[in-house]
């Protein structure tokens, strides 16, 4: 499988800053691969490496085995689909999606027809003489996609695309961008800050923080096997134990993560790790209910189903509560 | 065979090639962009304005109306001199004269047009008031010698109002008057305030449309009367406006030459006073140390109006 | 709250009212009356509308060759403004760097110096560097300051430009100036159309200036002045300050409504 775009040990400075510090991964070909982190973390700096609108400031990056340092972004086999969608405001919607075509002197009759079916793969064929302007923020995404898909990229780069779409259509263009990638074949990498979003979607993950990748891996494993503090707290809730707390419950001041979910209301069960604690909050969340219990100085957070507690059987605020939890399930933290 | 570059089939070499170029040298680029507009600027403008500072320390000998480059302070020092000084104090009194009057007439139209306006009557104003703005100055100046003149609307109308005894008593009063009115201080005076108005509407407009509704609001919502919201909210809020404004007539006043010859009695101002010694007397050191004058006066103003909070007001 | 609050009421005062359209009123009346009287003759007691000054007007050779002459003029300098400001502007809309305060300073203190400043300024030069007044020194004097009427559009509709659009078009394989061509210039037209109608009038109008970088030569303004002194040819001196007018109004007229609803109003600053 061939290696669509490589970093070696790259470095971006912005004065004293490090944007991206010392990162080195490896996108496979036909990839599904996310870069997941908060803002600020270098994962969109690291987009804008690739596709060209920043230059490193150590280190390589190769787009498919090439050496990719000096090439201008219209010289790369890369295109990019924008956080804002970048739609050119005085063209209309077809115009727009043939513009890459056009600029390289594509035959007309030939960039119309692969403009209008760019536009149907992304169900907006009736669309195209409309303005950018006439369109909704979902619609422009989808112009922003075809836009970008109608010049065959080997690489389509995705920033950010559906930060400003609503809850719903969120999701429905997350299945549909998938669908794309499956149709395609082609290799995408996503940026976002949802982790949910980048689980669901991506074949691996990057998990950025502060400039640097802390964990590199599919979002099975990331969620499971969580390699540092950051990636258990920020893929999926987690509830982080510091040492001293660890300390007290196991015996042994190495933190740790468990996750709400497996934890329960202690009834004598085997194996387990206890602690003790009165109950502050109890949020009501569709199917099920979180509780947040006060441990000491910690609130560790555990969920019930709401099927099988009624409201009043659930644990009320102020209830003295004892939770466990399984050995096993304890993922151990580098500090 | 897959490879990263395009195949170019129709690209430019030449302007691809300086594009590339270009890429990877942002600050030439940069350096490219601005070396025109600096060469222009550097020594076209500024580099005429420094040999014009450097001549005001030349020396005129008014004997045989020569200048020498020999460097000497004595333009400036004679700048204290009684004709000389009377003349900086003349323009300046009238430029103050002239910004607060343009205050005074100006606010209450800023004012309405900003708080009570409709949408329409506000872009009926805006308009109303930036035309005349640029309408030609001269046209204006022009308009006004033919108004002012004994033969004019205005001394036919104060005829026929039977005001004829009143205007020759304001007439007679020193400073202000003169043999007629177009020969007047007061009209050059009204001349002066009628083109600079507009330069004062604009940034007191602007200043108010800056303070926020609810803040008045909040102040009624407090207790305080139509009046004391306006002496204690809006005024101050809106103070920084009009020294924005006053910038404008303050400076455009002291520097003004073509107003002081064409209304009002004999009498250089600075900007006369500079047109004369350029011209027939060639005394240009003298006439450079003069121009140092507004120059000087108004960095003094900017700099209390930087502190007054005008220059977020501009 | 205690007390019932008082809404600031909708109407406004009578007064005010009327201090505001009096004032609007005093703005306008020397132009009407400029523009009435060059439609007027008198004819011993008898006033009648005419159309006859207009003709008469055009009938001076001194008249036409005056607008001949600032026309030509108002033309170059807006297109030498025209490439000089947008050059600055794309190299300082964005860029943060050291002298960037002092390169704006400088751009705008041809405007800000009282014109008699630049005036001697620029005659001086002149006499230094021995160059007779003429068209070009006119040309150059008012390109100068008309620099910033374009400067100040095109960084407005600049800011108002998002980046991403340059970027998205060199992403989609167009270069540096092609994207320039398809994408900038495009964006930046009609802000470029209002900075030139505005530097356009701001050259035929100007007069203190040129009044030291013309020599011989007689713009428009200057021949207006010169005309001040004679108190016959009123009528066509009317006339001429009715055209002046008309000239440098609509262009304005026409960038404001060019640049309404944008962040930097064209003339709303001169």
């Amino acid at each position: 499988m061939a290696i669509a775009v490589e970093f070696s040990a790259v470095t971006r400075h912005y004065g004293n800053v490090k944007a991206v510090d010392n990162v080195t991964i490896s996108v496979a070909e036909g990839e599904f691969f996310s870069m997941l982190g908060p803002s600020g973390s270098g994962k969109t700096t690291c987009l804008r490496l690739i596709a060209g609108f920043e230059q490193p400031t150590h280190g390589s990056i190769k787009i498919f085995g090439q050496e990719a340092a000096g090439t201008p972004p219209y010289e790369r086999e890369v295109n990019t689909v924008f956080q804002d969608y970048a739609l050119f405001p005085h063209m209309n919607v077809l115009d727009n999606v043939a513009y890459g075509l056009q600029v390289k002197g594509v035959a007309k009759n030939e960039y119309i027809n692969r403009a209008e079916e760019a536009l149907r793969l992304v169900a907006l064929g009736e669309y195209s003489k409309r303005k950018p302007s006439e369109l909704s923020g979902g619609q422009r995404q989808r112009v922003a996609l075809a836009r970008a898909l109608v010049n065959r990229p080997r690489v389509l780069l995705l920033d950010e695309p559906l930060g400003a779409l609503d809850l719903k259509l969120r999701e429905q263009m997350q299945l549909e961008l998938k669908t794309l990638h499956n149709k395609l074949g082609i290799t995408f990498i996503y940026v976002t800050h949802d982790q949910g979003e980048a689980l669901s979607m991506s074949d691996r993950v990057a998990v950025f923080n502060k400039g640097k990748v802390e964990q590199c891996d599919n979002p099975r494993n990331l969620y499971t096997h969580p390699k540092t503090r950051f990636v258990a707290d920020f893929v999926g809730t987690s509830n982080v134990i510091s040492s001293d707390l660890a300390q007290k419950i196991t015996g042994n001041n190495h933190p740790f993560s468990i996750r709400p979910e497996h934890i329960s209301i202690y009834h004598n069960h085997k194996n387990v790790m206890k602690i003790e604690g009165v109950v502050a909050d109890v949020q009501y969340h569709g199917a099920t209910s979180k509780i947040e219990v006060d441990v000491g100085n910690k609130m560790l957070a555990f969920v019930l189903s709401n099927t099988e507690y009624s409201e009043t059987h659930l644990p009320q605020s102020g209830q003295k509560l004892t939770l466990c939890w399984p050995q096993n399930r304890m993922v151990m933290l580098s500090t | 065979m897959h490879s990263l570059i395009y195949n170019a089939t129709t690209t430019k070499p030449l302007s691809r090639w300086l594009s590339n170029a270009l890429y990877r040298k942002n600050n030439l680029f940069l350096f490219l962009l601005l070396t025109p507009p600096l060469l222009w600027f550097g020594i076209v403008y500024l580099g005429s304005l420094f040999a014009l500072l450097w001549q005001s320390f030349y020396t005129f000998d008014s004997f045989s109306m020569a200048v020498s480059p020999d460097l000497t302070l004595e333009n400036y020092r004679s700048l204290f001199d009684a004709t000389n000084f009377d003349i900086i104090l003349r323009t300046g009194t009238m430029a103050i004269a002239v910004t607060l009057a343009c205050a005074c007439i100006g606010f209450p139209i800023a004012y309405y047009m900003t708080r009570y306006g409709s949408p329409a009557e506000k872009g009926f104003f805006y308009i109303a008031v930036m035309l005349p703005m640029w309408a030609s100055y001269i046209v204006k100046t022009y308009a006004w010698t033919v108004i002012l003149s004994q033969e004019g609307i205005l001394y036919w109308g104060i005829n026929h109002l039977g005001l004829a005894s009143t205007l020759s008593n304001v007439l007679q009063i020193p400073a202000i008057g003169g043999n007629t009115l177009a020969t007047s201080n007061l009209g050059r005076f009204i001349v002066f305030t009628y083109i600079w108005l507009p330069f004062m509407i604009l940034p007191i407009q602007a200043a108010l449309e800056r303070v926020p509704t609810n803040l008045l609001q909040a102040s009624a919502d407090l207790g305080a009367k139509p009046a004391q919201t306006f002496r204690r909210v809006l005024f101050p809020l809106v103070f920084p406006g009009v020294i924005a404004g006053s910038i404008f007539t303050f400076s455009l006043t002291l520097g003004d030459y073509i107003i002081p010859q064409l209304i009002g009695p004999s009498g250089l101002y600075i900007g006369t006073m500079v047109y004369t010694m350029q011209g027939s007397v060639g005394n240009m050191p003298l006439a450079a140390a003069f121009t140092v004058v507004p120059i000087v006066l108004i960095f003094i103003y900017l700099a209390f109006a930087k502190r007054a909070g005008a220059f977020d007001a501009l | 709250m205690l007390f019932k609050s008082k809404s600031l009421s909708e109407k406004s005062p009578v007064w005010l009212k009327t201090l505001a359209y009096g004032g609007l009123v005093f703005l306008h009346f020397p132009i009407v009356f400029i523009l009435i009287n060059a439609f007027v003759a008198h004819d011993g007691n008898n006033t009648y509308l005419t159309l006859k000054w207009f003709s008469a007007t055009f009938a001076r050779d001194d008249v036409i060759s005056a607008i001949i002459l600032s026309l030509k003029v108002a033309t170059v300098a807006t297109l030498l403004a025209l490439v000089m400001g947008t050059m600055a502007a794309a190299a300082l809309y964005k860029r943060n760097f050291f002298g960037k305060e002092a390169i704006t300073t400088m751009l705008i203190l041809p405007i800000a110096l009282p014109g008699i400043i630049t005036g001697i300024a620029l005659l001086s030069a002149m006499s230094i560097l021995e160059i007779e007044p003429g068209f070009w020194t006119i040309v150059v004097s008012h390109a100068t300051f008309c620099v910033v009427m374009i400067y100040n559009n095109v960084v407005a509709r600049f800011r108002r430009m998002p980046h991403s659009l340059v970027e998205a078009s060199m992403d989609l394989g167009a270069d540096g100036f092609t994207t320039f061509k398809r994408i900038v210039l495009p964006q930046l037209a009609t802000a470029l159309l209002a900075g030139a109608l505005l530097a356009f009038a701001l050259s035929f109008d100007e007069l203190i200036v040129t009044i030291f970088t013309a020599g011989h030569e007689v713009t428009l303004p200057i021949w207006l002045l010169n005309q001040l002194a004679r108190p016959r040819d009123a009528a066509i001196t009317n006339v001429v300050a009715m055209m002046v007018m008309l000239i440098t109004a609509l262009p304005i007229i026409a960038a404001y409504y060019l640049t309404r609803g944008t962040e930097s109003i064209a003339g709303s600053s001169k």
